[in-house]
């Protein structure tokens, strides 16, 4: 027995460091990545036409909004030779999940996208470029594809890698009833009126904006509408963009992240904002636990369901009055994988979405959103006396004073989760300053950059 | 044992004395050792394809600088230089060890009482059913118990309306949004999830301990307290070592709850090793340095569990 004892051991640890030698040289004769082969293949030629022949077009879309199903049953009933296989998840599982699907040998055709700059790097996304020329997407206002351009390293400028399938638009939803009660008779004009309502609500009782901060950072919605009024918002579009020798550390981002702080002192923001999630937020609001919501229009058929009559939305205002609206809006981006088995029939799906009049119905009516596209397109129009007819308005008018910036967010693939989320978080709580959020923020993107 | 084994009972045990096998000898010990590398290869194959192979991946990427796309850049120990300097990434070791108080220590304090109390009523149906709840936290999913959880704990949830009941409404807050109640609150469900499992083993232990110990003790004229230290805690000390060592690793490599509860909120109070792995893994898309905490996180489990281990059965042997 003794003998076993001390044997067997010994015995466990040969064939242990065997087998990870085995292991070892199985594995590591490569670095990590290497044996991939280019899969961008050369864009010669681009079909414009569908064709007869059968197809199966894979979409990866976002789980709880339903505007790309419904978009893929029109273009079914319309072209009956094109099938839809959708899969659904939801947006941070696509974030997490995007760049293995679309490097795998089952890449679907078309995706819904997030930050694309890594993707573009990676050689994931094909480049529709062709497409722009063939199907004179030049139609379109450049600022609506602008945020999908990626050049060297940086987003606005360089070659188009998506489209949106319906181009939403942010600002502020409010209850009409609480805002009656304080007494507020029409949206305000500038920042200091908005402030204004946010105190007469606390001190009437009401709970003056219902904000997330759980999971991800709901009050970087507050937060970067303010930091848009309080500087250039060119400034804060290439932060975002990634142009060489942009800056979070900025008077504008300061004065807003100290307005916030203010704010969250003050008690307009819930006590447990920071244990609230997205789902929890809306459901409040809708429970009329709120006078204000900062949100997006993709909630509008939501509300307008859940609260017929009673919500209403606004840009958020500018710091002086007359001054020019800033809001964030983003299109909700679909891009073509470049390991595309379809490539043409999705770019041909892209373009139907922004041209065929029933498609822009839909992506009023289903999505909430602009759908975009040319500019001598009429844009469709939602029922009267719906917060979704307030929020279309609201899209049309920012693209009339050309105030569109996309959400810092956005600005790489971590920093929401790795920065803004948890220093938003310890800003609110009183366990972060203004001025060290602020470095925190562009260290981080830094950081990032560097990679 | 050893005849199983093929060598042959020579009677003593000194290996240099051991006389030189015959040539049959040989070819049995040989042919037995080949049946039994037969019956655990397909355990053994399993075993080296979905342990030992993502082990020794995990070890290669964390040298590597990589996005888990693109092409690697080897960047030696930098990774595990980033790990120990990290400000961050250490506060977030230090929560995982905040968190061996709560799943660790307190279900297995907890557990001795409760398996005393219920020690007696074991047998017959009420003894089933204080069993069967007892042990239901750790059949539910960890992630319904999070979600569960998080709804007692929100700011209108059960936890406050009862603070409020009874007049302390001053108390009542969002104790998992709260910087300072946080880590405690997610501490306080993983106790809740553990609590179950460490009574039951240690009920089960203490069925095993004989009677007359106890009889003896008594007439000793030892009381409860004296009779627990002197009998029932030296003899679970298997016991307790698998309790404690199952709640660390729980401890350690926790995720479903925090990820549920609190997604690693607020700030950075509730981020455990596990959850920033998969956020440096997925989100950041930074496999190196995922994998090299994921490394340290395993080392650190090994020297929390090893002296346990050694500990607990040390005497016996």
């Amino acid at each position: 027995m003794a003998e076993l004892l001390t044997k067997f051991p010994r015995r466990r640890t040969v064939l242990l460091a065997s087998l990870l030698a085995v292991g070892m040289t199985a594995t590591a004769c490569s670095a990590p990545g290497e044996d991939r082969s280019s899969t961008q293949k050369s864009d010669a030629a681009v079909k414009t036409e569908l064709g007869t022949d059968p197809i199966t077009l894979d979409m990866y879309a976002e789980t709880g909004f339903p505007l790309a199903k419904a978009l893929a049953d029109e273009f079914s009933k319309q072209h009956s030779n094109v099938k839809f296989n959708i899969r659904e998840d939801q947006f941070t599982v696509i974030v997490e999940n995007a760049p293995r699907v679309m490097a795998s040998d089952n890449s679907p055709d078309i995706i819904r996208l997030p930050t694309m700059v890594d993707l573009v790097k990676d050689d994931l996304l094909k480049n529709l470029d062709p497409y722009f020329t063939a199907y004179g997407w030049d139609k379109f206002p450049a600022s609506q594809l602008m945020q999908l351009r990626v050049g060297e390293n940086t987003r606005g400028t360089g070659s188009l890698y998506g489209m949106g399938l319906g181009y939403s638009v942010t600002g502020v939803f409010y209850n009409k009833k609480l805002a009656s009660q304080i007494g507020m008779t029409q949206p305000p004009a500038t920042v200091a009126e908005f402030e204004e309502l946010l105190a007469k609500a606390k001190t009437g009782g009401v709970q003056p904006i219902m904000q997330f901060n759980k999971n991800t950072a709901g009050i970087n919605f507050p937060h970067q509408a303010l930091q848009n009024q309080f500087g250039d918002p060119t400034q804060v579009a290439d932060w975002i963009f990634q142009k060489p020798g942009a800056t979070f550390d900025t008077p504008a981002a300061l004065k807003a992240t100290q307005t916030i702080q203010k704010w969250a002192q003050a008690g307009y923001f819930t006590k447990d904002a920071n244990a609230l999630d997205y789902a929890g937020m809306v459901g409040e609001f809708q429970k009329g636990n709120g006078l204000f919501m900062f949100n997006g229009d993709w909630e509008s058929a939501n509300l307008d369901k859940s609260m017929p009559g009673n919500v209403g939305f606004f840009l958020f205002p500018t710091e002086s009055p007359g001054g020019k609206h800033v809001a964030m809006s983003a299109p909700n981006t679909f891009g073509v994988s470049a390991k595309a088995k379809n490539p043409d029939a999705a770019a041909y799906f892209l373009n139907w979405v922004h041209t065929n009049a029933k498609a822009r119905e839909i992506s009023v009516t289903v999505g909430g959103s602009s759908p975009g596209g040319p500019s001598d397109l009429p844009v469709p129009s939602a029922a009267p006396n719906t917060v979704l007819a307030e929020t279309l308005k609201a899209s049309q008018q920012l693209g009339a004073e050309n105030g569109a910036v996309d959400f810092t967010a956005n600005a790489t693939g971590g920093i929401f989760a790795a920065a803004i989320t948890p220093e938003m978080q310890k800003l609110i709580a009183g366990q972060q300053t203004p001025e060290g959020y602020v470095k925190a923020v562009q260290a981080e993107y830094q950081k990032e950059l560097s990679r | 044992m050893t005849s199983a084994l093929g060598s042959a009972p020579t009677g003593h045990d000194d290996r240099r004395a051991r006389p030189t096998p015959t040539r049959a000898h040989r070819f049995r010990w040989a042919r037995a050792a080949g049946t039994g590398w037969l019956y655990v290869l397909p355990a053994l194959v399993m075993y080296a394809v979905f342990v030992l192979r993502p082990l020794v991946l995990t070890l290669q990427y964390s040298l590597y600088d990589w996005n888990g796309i693109g092409v690697a850049r080897w960047v030696g120990l930098d990774n595990y230089l980033t790990v120990f300097t990290d400000s961050d990434l250490l506060k977030i070791i230090g929560n995982a060890m905040v968190l061996i108080v709560f799943f660790s220590f307190i279900p297995v304090a907890l557990g001795l009482l409760v398996a005393s109390m219920v020690r007696r009523i074991t047998t017959g149906a009420f003894g089933t059913v204080v069993r069967t709840i007892l042990f239901l936290p750790q059949v539910i999913p960890l992630v319904a118990a999070g979600i569960a959880w998080s709804w007692l704990l929100s700011s209108n949830g059960l936890v406050n309306q009862a603070l409020r009941a009874v007049g302390l409404g001053g108390v009542a807050r969002a104790w998992l949004g709260d910087f300072d109640t946080a880590l405690p609150a997610v501490g306080v469900i993983g106790a809740w999830v553990l609590l179950g499992l460490c009574t039951i083993l240690l009920v089960t232990g203490m069925s095993k301990i004989d009677p007359a110990l106890y009889e003896a003790a008594r007439l000793d004229g030892a009381g409860p307290v004296r009779e627990f230290l002197a009998v029932t805690l030296p003899s679970l000390r298997q016991e307790i070592g698998v309790c404690l060592t199952v709640t660390i690793i729980a401890a350690l490599a926790s995720f479903d709850i925090v990820y549920i509860s609190t997604s690693g909120g607020p700030g950075l109070q509730t981020t455990v090793p596990g959850l920033e792995i998969y956020r440096l893994a997925f989100s950041q898309r930074q496999v190196g340095l995922a994998s090299a905490l994921a490394v340290v996180l395993m080392l650190l489990v090994l020297a929390c569990v090893l002296p346990i281990q050694r500990l607990s059965r040390g005497e016996k042997q």
